[in-house]
């Protein structure tokens, strides 16, 4: 940590005086804005205020992680689905677009001259490609899927049509918390045994450290013995009934966020990889360790300081970008928020609680990525 | 790190910035309006001369643009009729594209003088927004169109279905109840782009497109040769009137846009068309006289000129021209949008 030179109390004192005087300056400006709009809001007999998000929402919604009946349900409800809904990109999207990324970052350093070049192509084709056309894209592949009737099957119990992909689903008993609790509990025992056994020589354990994360749930479950029931998907009328779905438009969107997002991160982890000095791998080499494991105990480590920060932008500007999902009619939260602005006419509150949203998102991840770069730097030498 | 000068120096130039900034914001937010006709609007378009009017630029019928880039239908014709009566040129309108979801905000803000977007007339927008409607320009109903492949006749038919719909409006709140009373379910598709939506429909994505029926219609006509593949099922399951909105507030501006289209439905009803107008210059009728400007000295109470109708009439036409020209081709029957003493809703009050 820097220090600041010694500076006098009176001018310390000075200084303190101007920030402060600043930021007075700044709070009288939201407020007169705000008294300004609410003065003229009122003059206009435009409805203000958050007591719409209690009435019932006329919004139809098509896929919902939470009961929704419109008409009956409340505008606050239906926001508070359009929150989960870009999250339930959000989340697999951060996940899948750093593996991909990673991946292709690292086949672009790769000594075989075809891979190397096929993930070039790729971080250019998908990078210099706007986003919004991406989606519309993939939006219309998916569309071309047959209709339900006509439907293909990969698999047994799995449809893919133009209504999306329909999966059979595993009904939901009592007992499959404590489970699910358990492979939690089991992850984190594995994650804390790998990093102990990672470097021990004998490949039994190292295969052990990982032997919690199977092992806790089935455990659990032959305590518990809750009923299986699986739900097939039968076409019905118009649709496929039971099972789960993943619909065309969300397929479509995590699909371009996905890929374009990918090729940023392809770039992060070459530039990460190569800011490893070259003795690193040589060293690695002369110790007899292959190249893969070189590249994961040695150079990925290293190079992870560098690709952290950088990345935490690419996270943020994913769930920013999900916000697209309006044009291909997948109902995030801004979707369902305009819908609910141009219904209820309160622009201004609508307008404020996507900003909240986004706002206490983007927050939560750099905040969470902060403190992993912090805990790297710690281990720094 | 700068010297300590220079750190003061840099605070109070930002407490200089913020403090000029917050000046700006304290500034009225509308200049000072100089003596006019009493209407902020009517001011606003006399002064720019043109009339800035908002539609919805995409929908076959009521205002989209020709081979020509010349936007036509119902709801354009309306817009022209606004400027021939305030600025006596139909063509000085200037057409401001909005979608179903950003078209309240635009004429709230300011940004356009007049909303002509095929927008449905319900209590709880003209209560909240701070808008109103001046008249009904179309009198529509919901509907639903399926391709002819799926075998379905009847909205009945429909429960389980997948149906695309435009989000943010009054379609989406009338099928939200249809279906809810009838005990059906469905799946939406919203989708805010006007052409992704009738893409979904046409890729299968949708068993349904459902949209107020003259735009269904308006759909259908574009879709040429293939029209015969869909089918446009009989029941109307909303009362969809449609109209022209203004700002509230500006009373003088809400009774231009409304007497011009009375002017219209006046017009059909004696007869006074773009073609005949000039033949009624010496008329006797006193009807005809006052509504032409010749005697009353109605338009000034207005605050337009006295031959205001009487240039909505020469250089747009009556009720009947427009729709002949914008519906009629969609082979849309008059029905309800006929004048009342043909069975249909359009009433004038006197022009007196």
């Amino acid at each position: 940590m820097i220090r600041p030179p010694f500076r006098s109390p009176s001018l310390r004192w000075q200084a303190l005086g101007w920030q402060a005087l600043a930021l007075a300056a700044v709070a009288l400006i939201i407020v007169t804005f705000a008294r300004n709009a609410s003065h003229h809001l009122a003059a206009r007999h435009i409805a203000t205020g958050f007591g719409f998000l209690r009435e019932a929402a006329p919004i139809p919604i098509g896929e919902s992680l939470l009961p929704y009946t419109p008409s009956v349900s409340s505008y606050g409800r239906a926001f508070l689905i359009g929150i989960l809904n870009t999250l339930k990109v959000a989340i697999p999207g951060c996940l899948l677009a750093t593996l991909l990324g990673t991946l292709i970052g690292i086949a672009r350093i790769s000594p075989i001259p075809l891979l190397a070049r096929l993930a070039a192509v790729y971080v250019e084709g998908l990078r210099d490609l706007p986003l919004l056309l991406q989606l519309l894209f993939w939006y219309g592949v998916f569309q071309a899927l047959p209709a339900p009737r006509q439907s293909f099957r990969p698999l047994a119990g799995v449809f893919l049509s133009n209504r999306g992909m329909r999966l059979p689903a595993l009904a939901w008993q009592s007992g499959f918390g404590w489970i699910l609790l358990a492979a939690l509990a089991g992850l984190g025992i594995t994650i804390v045994l790998a990093r102990r056994t990672a470097l021990s020589p004998h490949r039994g354990r190292r295969l052990a450290a990982f032997l919690p994360l199977p092992l806790f749930p089935a455990l659990v479950f032959a305590v518990t013995r809750p009923a299986i029931i699986i739900e097939w998907p039968a076409l019905h009328g118009f649709n496929f009934q039971g099972g789960m779905t993943i619909s065309p438009e969300y397929a479509a969107l995590t699909t371009g966020l996905v890929l374009y997002t990918a090729s940023y991160v392809a770039e992060i982890v070459r530039g990460g990889l190569i800011s490893v000095a070259r003795g690193q791998w040589e060293a690695g080499a002369a110790l007899g360790l292959p190249r893969a494991a070189v590249l994961r105990l040695i150079v990925l480590p290293q190079a992870l300081r560098l690709i952290i920060p950088p990345m935490t932008s690419q996270y943020l500007n994913l769930v920013k970008n999900s916000s697209l999902a309006v044009a291909i009619g997948y109902q995030d939260v801004v979707s369902i928020a305009d819908t609910t602005l141009n219904q209820t006419g309160q622009a201004i509150e609508g307008i404020g609680l996507i900003m909240a949203v986004y706002l206490t998102i983007s927050l939560g991840i750099s905040l969470a990525m902060n403190l992993y770069n912090a805990r790297l730097a710690q281990r720094a030498r | 790190m700068p010297p300590i000068a220079l750190r003061r120096w840099s605070g109070c130039l930002a407490f200089g910035m913020i403090l000029s900034l917050f000046l700006l914001a304290s500034l009225p937010l509308a200049p000072a309006r100089a003596a006019g006709s009493g209407s902020p609007t009517l001011d606003a378009v006399r002064a720019r001369g043109v009339l800035i009017c908002g539609v919805a630029g995409n929908a076959a019928g009521f205002s989209l643009p020709d081979s020509q880039g010349v936007m036509q239908g119902i709801d354009a014709e309306g817009c022209r009729a606004i400027a021939a009566a305030v600025l006596g040129d139909q063509h000085k309108v200037k057409f401001v594209p909005t979608t179903t979801e950003n078209r309240f905000t635009a004429l709230q803000s300011g940004e356009i003088d007049v909303l002509v977007r095929e927008t449905t007339w319900t209590l709880g927008r003209e209560a909240s927004l701070g808008l109103e409607f001046g008249v009904i320009n179309f009198y529509d109903g919901t509907g639903f169109m399926v391709k002819k492949s799926s075998g379905v006749t009847s909205a009945r038919d429909l429960d389980g279905a997948t149906i695309c719909v435009e989000p943010g409006t009054s379609t989406e709140l009338a099928i939200a109840d249809y279906f809810r009373v009838n005990n059906m379910k469905y799946t939406p598709v919203e989708i805010q782009d006007l052409q992704e939506i009738h893409n979904a429909f046409l890729s299968g994505r949708c068993d349904a497109y459902s949209t107020d029926s003259s735009a269904l219609a308006g759909f259908r006509f574009t879709q040429g040769a293939h029209a015969e593949d869909f089918l446009l099922l009989p029941e109307l399951i909303s009362k969809e009137p449609l109209g022209p909105m203004v700002r509230k507030g500006d009373d003088k501006w809400f009774d231009i846009v409304r007497w011009v289209s009375f002017a219209q439905i006046t017009g059909e009803e004696y007869g006074v068309s773009s073609h005949n107008v000039d033949s009624f210059a010496n008329t006797t009728n006193p009807d005809i006289r006052r509504l032409l400007g010749l005697e009353g000295g109605l338009g000034k109470t207005l605050g337009l000129d006295d031959k205001w109708a009487f240039y909505v009439l020469k250089q747009v036409g009556n009720t009947g021209e427009v729709w002949n020209r914008t519906m009629a081709p969609l082979g849309l029957p008059r029905g309800l949008n006929g004048l009342w003493n043909r069975g249909g809703l359009l009433f004038a009050p006197p022009i007196r």
